[in-house]
């Protein structure tokens, strides 16, 4: 069986400096593959990429059987690659159901659309109770949900999460986490990266761990987990 | 006589026509970041495809069909250049510094103006335009509405109207706010930012030429340098309504002409100030009223903070 998305040898560059050196690994449909490391690793720069927003300097990235080189980032969503950006990115200035309805934007079923964000309410009723609400006026970890939901309103064949803990609160970091499992359960395939490596792994099928722009280290999200190395660089352990 | 009605309703007129034109700043604005120097161009290309579609209606035909003509024919020259510009010397230059663009939207203002000046016919003067000409509307004892203010009255909130509801409640509408909002973001949506952005320029030149037909009208007269303080007033409309917010260019719009009126009117009356009134003090009243509402409120009358907007 070939992998939903097959990433080979992807090199990335901002100008002269490379910022992702030639990393391969792939997702297969239903896993949740994580990438962890430190700041300025690469991983933001790799999903980014993968969302068309970033042109590759090199390598391959095959989606769902189809190559996405020079395939622009608007219609790159149209595949069924959807892409929660680091930092949240709601539109502050229209409110929850419109970001939701931007969500959807490709789609034309307009009861499947309203269905769906009915289903988003139900994953996250803050939202609900506050869908008329101006985005800019959530806080962090309410605008964290609702760049997942949104994320979540174009049907993903695959759902890229781009550390969705950054910032939040422990409470409602494990509200986040807890949400992911659920999605997981629903077979929802996630390609998720994460500061958070203790809990990014112990949800994870599979992990890989990057460092200046190379990945190091690959394996089980459980092997990875019990790694000493990656106990020692990422879990804070001596 | 009590002149402050009359005042009030020129001051409006020339107050809708700055707001006409400072739609195309103000989209182009929270779009792109950029200030589109060149506007006031495409409202004086605007002018000269009105007048070209005139003159090509055989002779005799009543303004109120050729109107309608003229704007069409105005509002498709504005929007050609307006894209075409965009496509060539705008998008190109997406990601380079901010001063680049707003350097070549200079370039590109000298250039359309020579362009006008060198080869259409007799544009070395100004040329003339089809006068709306006949009674004007007399409304009460000291109050007449001018043909061609009739015009602009009907026209800009009706433009406004459908520009709002466009805006707000279409498709493409709702993926302009959210390009001017976060252009990658936007993209991740699917939308085609690049569609929009043509969008925005198109809108912007078509409401120019709009403005272009109604300058005409009421002038009798247009000529290839009329875009470049006119384009610099709507430019100022559109930062004192809040540059980004197009009710804000509107409303910039009509303060000005206001302002513009009322000093002309009455600056001269205040003892000690007769020479700084009458209308070759107006332009320096406007700006006054700029810096003093820039001090006042830097993000315009309607504007967001910036702090807003992160």
């Amino acid at each position: 069986m070939t992998a939903l998305l097959e990433v080979e040898d992807l090199k990335v560059a901002y100008g002269k400096i490379e910022a992702v050196k030639g990393i391969s690994f792939s997702v297969e449909a239903g896993q949740v593959v994580t990438l962890i490391g430190t700041n300025g690793a690469g991983k933001t720069t790799t999903l980014r990429t993968l969302s068309g927003l970033l042109k590759p300097s090199g390598g391959r990235i095959t989606f769902d059987g189809k190559p996405l080189s020079g395939v622009p980032a608007h219609k790159i969503v149209a595949l069924g690659l959807a892409h929660s950006p680091e930092g949240r990115h709601i539109f502050p200035r229209l409110t929850i159901t419109e970001n939701l309805q931007l969500g959807a934007f490709l789609r034309t079923d307009k009861a499947g659309i309203e269905k769906d964000i009915q289903r988003a309410y139900d994953l996250f009723p803050i939202l609900g109770e506050r869908r008329k609400q101006a985005a800019g006026t959530l806080s962090g970890g309410e605008q964290q949900m609702l760049a997942m939901g949104r994320a979540l309103m174009s049907q993903p064949k695959l759902l890229m999460l781009d550390e969705p803990s950054m910032g939040l609160s422990p409470i409602m970091m494990q509200k986040i986490m807890e949400t992911i499992v659920e999605l997981r359960e629903q077979g929802t395939t996630i390609l998720l990266v994460e500061q958070n490596a203790q809990a990014a792994l112990s949800l994870a099928d599979q992990g890989h761990v990057m460092e200046i722009g190379k990945i190091v280290l690959s394996g089980t999200g459980q092997d990875l987990l019990h790694d000493e190395s990656v106990r020692k660089a990422y879990l804070g352990e001596d | 006589m009590n002149e402050l009605p009359q005042q009030l309703a020129n001051g409006l007129a020339l107050g809708a026509l700055y707001g006409l034109i400072a739609i195309g700043y103000t989209m182009v604005y929270g779009i792109v970041q950029l200030i589109n120097f060149a506007h006031g161009e495409i409202f004086m290309i605007g002018g000269f495809g009105a007048l070209t579609t005139y003159t090509w209606l055989p002779g005799g035909t009543s303004l109120l069909v050729a109107i309608p003509l003229m704007i069409i024919g105005g509002a498709i020259a504005a929007v050609a250049v307006a894209t075409a510009a965009e496509r060539f010397a705008y998008r190109p230059l997406r990601g380079a510094p901010r001063l680049a663009p707003l350097i070549t939207a200079i370039g590109l203002s000298i250039t359309l103006q020579q362009l006008i000046w060198a080869f259409y016919p007799d544009a070395k003067k100004a040329v003339s335009f089809p006068e709306f000409k006949g009674e004007s509307f007399q409304l009460t004892d000291n109050l007449y509405i001018q043909r061609a203010d009739a015009f602009i009255f009907v026209l800009a909130p009706l433009c406004m109207l459908a520009l709002g509801v466009f805006v707000s409640k279409s498709r493409s509408g709702r993926a302009m706010q959210a390009t001017s909002q976060d252009r990658d973001t936007a993209k991740l949506m699917g939308i085609n930012t690049d569609r929009i952005i043509v969008m925005a320029f198109a809108i912007g030149a078509a409401f120019a030429a709009v403005a272009a037909v109604a300058y005409g009208l009421d002038k009798g007269q247009i000529n290839f340098e009329m875009g470049f303080l006119l384009g610099l007033k709507a430019f100022t409309a559109a930062v004192l309504g809040g540059i980004g917010n197009i009710y804000g260019a509107m409303v910039g719009g009509v303060v000005l002409g206001l302002a513009e009126a009322m000093s002309i009117a009455y600056i001269e009356e205040i003892p000690g100030m007769q020479q700084l009134g009458g209308g070759a003090w107006a332009n320096v009243w406007a700006f006054v009223l700029l810096i003093v509402v820039l001090l006042v409120r830097p993000q315009g009358l309607l504007g967001e903070r910036v702090a807003d907007r992160a």
